[in-house]
């Protein structure tokens, strides 16, 4: 059976699971009303993009820096690095957002217009120590004679890491930081929480001023898929380049 | 060459259990005025380590080592220095797989050397040509065979022009086809008057390509000798166990 067929009938098995639920349920849709909200669903879309990409791009420095911390032969930077990353992967993101936002920026007096970013720092903070983990798989797939290789034509420990370790280790992890980005995209919903504008908390916005519970919030389902749809096929896509060159 | 090795002491330890293993134990060596010294030896018997040192990637727990008379600094910034007028190649994984082969030549002479991307490719043209590796440079590493991933490598530490080349095990890797292949391109180094120090197990080519031969085993260098004495006239038991099981393996 080709691939695309199989795709194809899971597909059709779920629509039609999915359509049977929803037409036993009783509800009269007022997608009508929902519309109407259009722009706001809109803009929280966009803020959630941009609260992804920027947390990305935070929590790859943070990922970068503690894997290597990590790695680290002095037993204080690395324990601290240990700890940040289980610390973090062992707690909510809900109760860090509540005491990064509650506690931490309150105490630190940072004002109100600046959830946004407080927020896109905890969320960096908590995807960094996943980035960690998977830049520490990848520097460790580095082997050792590469290093010396390296350092053997003359290189300076800071180039042995600029020219020849990092871009390799990029390959490696590229397919897994894609991967992250999923959750990325999906655990930003829960800034929502600290009433930053964004995709999740535009829908809720919508559903109290609606009470249409389930039109406010199957198209946010359906424009979390936009996003992480794409960036699945991404990840596999690198994963199988990745494959082949190595080859 | 004039390799000057002086009570050569290396020690490891194990980070986990803190148990220190010996590999050098009072290694000395004088050779004399020579082009190609070649180490042979059991495994494990610290030949590697011995080449590391020289080429200045490690430095030993205690000795001394000096090439004409020049003694190896022990500080990093000068043995960055120093590594940067030898050359080095190891049994395997010497090139960067993210680039291509041309790109690994011009690594060390546009990052290390200051060179200019025209002046690197000027500098890697005849080599690569005479190498019979000129249809290959802009390949990466995964499409090249084992015994042009070598070539490439020994290319790369030569184009740079250092003072000589180390060579630890550089066919161990590979099959006889490809050994003779690169055996070949060390055996014209040879010829073209490039002084190296060479790990090997290759004993007709340590043979044919030495000036001198030293017996580097647990940790200390026994026997150091031509090639003509430690093939047909050693008696040293050491020399004759070690042929021995060499022939058997």
């Amino acid at each position: 059976m080709p691939r695309w067929l199989a795709h194809l009938i899971v597909l059709a098995l779920l629509a039609a699971g999915c359509g049977w639920a929803f037409s036993r349920l009783d509800n009269t849709w007022n997608w009508g009303l929902v519309w109407e909200y259009r722009a706001a669903f809109w803009k929280g879309w966009w803020m959630t993009v941009a609260v992804s990409l920027a947390a990305l791009v935070v929590s790859s420095l943070i990922g970068i820096v503690v894997a290597l911390m990590l790695r680290s032969t002095w037993p204080l930077v690395e324990a601290a690095a240990r700890i940040y990353v289980e610390l973090i992967r062992g707690t909510p993101l809900l109760v860090q957002l509540l005491v990064g936002w509650y506690v931490i920026a309150a105490a630190m007096q940072v004002g109100t217009d600046y959830r946004t970013a407080v927020g896109v720092l905890v969320l960096a903070l908590f995807s960094g120590a996943y980035m960690a983990e998977i830049f520490r798989g990848g520097l460790d797939a580095i082997p050792k004679a590469q290093i010396d290789s390296g350092r053997a034509i003359g290189l300076t420990p800071w180039q042995v890491l600029r020219l020849v370790v990092l871009p390799q280790a990029v390959r490696i992890v590229l397919p897994s930081v894609a991967g992250q980005l999923v959750s990325l995209v999906k655990d930003s919903s829960l800034l929502s929480i600290l009433s930053v504008g964004e995709f999740t908390f535009a829908a809720r916005n919508v559903n109290s001023a609606t009470y249409s519970t389930l039109e406010s919030y199957l198209p946010l389902a359906a424009g979390y898929l936009a996003l992480t749809l794409p960036l699945s096929a991404l990840s596999r896509w690198l994963e199988r380049r990745f494959r082949y060159e190595a080859a | 060459m004039n390799l000057a090795i002086r009570g050569l002491v290396q020690r490891f330890t194990d980070p986990r259990t803190a148990a220190a293993t010996t590999v050098l134990d009072g290694l000395s060596l004088a050779t004399g005025e020579i082009q190609a010294l070649v180490l042979v030896g059991p495994s494990g018997g610290g030949k590697s380590t011995l080449l590391r040192i020289l080429a200045g990637l490690d430095v030993p727990v205690a000795g001394t080592v000096a090439f004409d008379g020049v003694r190896l600094p022990t500080d990093e910034a000068s043995l960055l220095r120093y590594r940067r007028t030898v050359g080095t190649v190891f049994q395997a994984y010497n090139l960067f797989p993210h680039l291509t082969a041309m790109q690994n030549l011009f690594l060390p002479l546009v990052h290390v050397h200051g060179l200019s991307e025209a002046a690197a490719r000027e500098r890697v043209r005849e080599p690569l040509a005479r190498f019979g590796l000129a249809a290959h440079a802009h390949k990466r590493p995964a499409e090249l065979s084992g015994g042009q991933k070598q070539r490439v490598a020994i290319l790369r530490a030569l184009v740079v022009q250092p003072q000589r080349l180390f060579l630890d095990e550089p066919t161990s890797a590979l099959d006889p086809e490809m050994t003779a292949e690169v055996l070949e391109m060390i055996g014209e180094l040879k010829a073209g008057g490039t002084q190296f120090v060479l790990v090997t197990h290759e004993m007709g080519f340590a043979r044919r390509v030495a000036d001198e031969i030293a017996l580097i085993a647990a940790g200390s260098c026994p026997v150091h000798a031509t090639p003509t004495e430690f093939f047909d006239r050693c008696r040293d038991a050491r020399v004759t166990t070690f042929l021995q099981r060499n022939l058997q393996a």
